[in-house]
């Protein structure tokens, strides 16, 4: 099962209950930040009058879970991606490799750790929807299986496709996201990067990484060969040498 | 001795080097107290739209880079048994070590919670390029430390370490040139999970070719330079016999690497972009003629390779082409997709020279009473 949220821009009034809901729910420091922070977590932009909310899009194939070297992201089995403070190390890779630039770190403390939506991951495991889901008055941000809420949005862009741009942002991007946007206007006017390759990014690295173990080996074998023939020939050089001055240093 | 005869010891006229070395070197010390008290925020430019900065582009990748020196140089004596180039290789170690340590250190500063670093130890993650890294920065600072010993035996006068490291020495240069290997290219593996982040003129799924085969030219172009000021420092003889087939060396990767940029681009279509540059291409061309083109050109002309002076000038300019390079693909070419622009902050930059000054005051240290260098007056059999 793969849970996950459906924010539809034309059903949001802006009223910025989600953003409230979320830093209520996570204990967060109360003003809500224009941006994406360390501290807010979920936020409510406007572009240009259409209404957009930013928060973590937790990939079905997170790459921030495949770049940490200490494996402190992990995807939980109802589908969020969840971070661990006590591990990170504070290299900030996911930073840099999630397409989507969620993940935001805490630069003014001297013990810092990453921040980022959780998909209230603890209220998930009770069987209740996001903080955010359940304060939206409209019913802009929806929660439910990620497959079903597809299917949703699918049925909105065929019951009216004068209402939308003719996609779901996140079906998939990045290989898809379990956090799926449908919009009147194009994504990338919303701030929402078209470039995001469509298939999983993990499989960048992977596909370098998985042939390491093949490399060291095939590598060692023809690094100590290459040694064993030139030493060889060093040898062979020095005993023809050896053979050649024999004669002449045997009788003095 | 008390500290006033230690004083009066000293030369009443400190030289210039030695005491910009000195002041970069005490001006860590505030500034690292400053970096762990108040965090990342206050002492660097870092933010959360440019989470890597100098620290990373300069110290970790390029650091990493000038090492090649140690591995291509141990490969060429010990496993293509080309003796001849024995003396300038413990030199070679020692840059490579001290360019180890200073990419540790520069991690230090660099990571949010460094007194975790163990971490990488005990939570693997096979998946990540960094935790390939880590690896790599663990395992080959041990065997640069291990290829390097024999200089500190042979001054302590230890013998049996010595024998016994000589009778391992060669599992020791292969696992150096494999981890080599890895780590170089790893570096490049780093940048290929952000195809929608870096500019298309350096993101190419071979990176990790472009970056091991430029890390080796530069770090021949290091052993180069490093010889030429060691042999102004010290007042010794210049190899040319030796630096000049590694000139040569550096022409074929420089040439090669330098296509290949060109056909990469051409396929992906970046190359027509040269022709409107803009702040990128300009960036571009600026390390591509700098770094590859010059240095090539120049080192083709046989009276320029031969010419202790005319050698440095063009390896000065494959190094300088090689860190323009590496700050490209970590800063310049991240810029664009980031919406923000990115300059370190001076304490940044002076952590950064700061730890190059140590570098480069150990080096002089360990050159002044270690076996480095060749002595022309009691060859020694190793």
């Amino acid at each position: 099962m793969s849970l996950g949220l459906l924010f539809d821009s034309t059903r949001c009034i802006a009223c910025g209950a989600c953003s409230a809901a979320c830093k209520e729910e996570n204990g967060l420091p109360a003003e809500i930040e224009p941006r994406l922070t360390a501290y807010t977590w979920s936020v409510l932009e406007d572009h240009e009058g259409t209404p957009v909310r930013r928060l973590c899009m937790h990939c079905l194939d997170p790459t921030c879970v495949s770049v940490c070297p200490v494996g402190a992201l992990h995807r939980s089995a109802e589908g969020a991606v969840v971070y661990d403070g006590e591990r990170c190390i504070g290299c900030r890779y996911c930073m840099m490799a999630c397409p989507f630039g969620v993940p935001k770190y805490q630069w003014d403390r001297a013990v810092p750790v990453v921040g980022k939506c959780t998909l209230c991951t603890r209220r998930l495991s009770a069987g209740q929807p996001t903080a955010c889901a359940e304060a939206c008055p409209t019913g802009a941000t929806l929660f439910g299986d990620r497959d079903a809420l597809l299917e949703d949005a699918r049925q909105r862009l065929r019951a009216e496709p004068a209402k939308y741009v003719p996609h779901v942002y996140g079906e998939d991007e990045a290989g898809g996201t379990s956090v799926l946007l449908l919009s009147a206007v194009p994504f990338a006017s919303l701030g929402y990067p078209a470039n995001v390759p469509r298939a999983p990014l993990p499989m960048l690295t992977w596909q370098v990484l998985s042939k390491v173990p093949d490399f060291v080996t095939i590598a060692a074998g023809l690094l100590f060969g290459v040694h064993w023939i030139t030493k060889r020939r060093d040898e062979v050089q020095a005993a023809a040498r050896a053979a050649d001055h024999a004669p002449e240093g045997g009788a003095p | 001795m008390s500290a006033s005869a230690a004083f009066a010891r000293l030369p009443a006229r400190l030289s210039f080097w030695p005491l910009v070395c000195a002041v970069l070197v005490a001006a860590l010390v505030p500034i690292t107290v400053w970096r762990f008290t108040r965090g990342l925020g206050a002492a660097t430019n870092l933010s959360d739209a440019f989470p890597w900065g100098l620290w990373i582009g300069f110290d970790v990748l390029c650091g990493v880079g000038l090492a090649a020196g140690a591995f291509t140089l141990t490969a060429v004596v010990h496993l293509l048994n080309l003796r001849r180039f024995e003396p300038i290789v413990r030199p070679a170690l020692l840059t490579a070590f001290l360019g180890y340590v200073f990419v540790i250190v520069g991690l230090l500063f660099d990571l949010g919670q460094p007194w975790r670093i163990w971490h990488a130890l005990i939570f693997w993650n096979p998946h990540s390029v960094m935790f390939e890294v880590a690896w790599c920065v663990m395992l080959y600072t041990t065997v640069l430390a291990l290829e390097f010993s024999p200089a500190v035996f042979e001054k302590l006068g230890l013998r049996r370490p010595r024998r016994l490291l000589h009778l391992v020495m060669t599992p020791i240069v292969i696992a150096g040139v494999i981890l080599s290997t890895l780590h170089q290219s790893s570096l490049g593996t780093l940048y290929l999970i952000v195809p929608s982040k870096l500019h298309p003129l350096w993101y190419t799924p071979l990176l990790p070719l472009l970056f091991y085969v430029s890390a080796i030219a530069a770090g021949l172009g290091m052993v180069i330079l490093e010889s030429h000021l060691s042999s102004r420092a010290f007042g010794r003889r210049l190899e040319m016999d030796l630096l000049e087939p590694l000139a040569r060396a550096m022409v074929v990767l420089l040439g090669l690497y330098g296509l290949l940029r060109v056909m990469i681009l051409r396929r992906n279509g970046a190359l027509a972009t040269l022709l409107d540059p803009g702040y990128e291409e300009w960036m571009f061309l600026l390390e591509l003629v700098l770094g590859v083109l010059l240095p090539v050109g120049l080192l083709l002309v046989p009276t320029v390779r031969h010419h202790p002076r005319g050698l440095a000038v063009a390896a000065f300019l494959a190094v300088a082409g090689f860190l323009v390079n590496r700050l490209n693909v970590s800063v310049t070419g991240m810029e664009r997709a980031a919406n923000a622009t990115y300059l370190p902050s001076w304490m940044e930059v002076a952590v950064s020279l700061g730890l190059v000054a140590l570098g480069f005051a150990t080096f002089a240290a360990a050159a002044r009473y270690l076996p480095i260098f060749p002595d022309p007056g009691a060859h020694e059999e190793s």
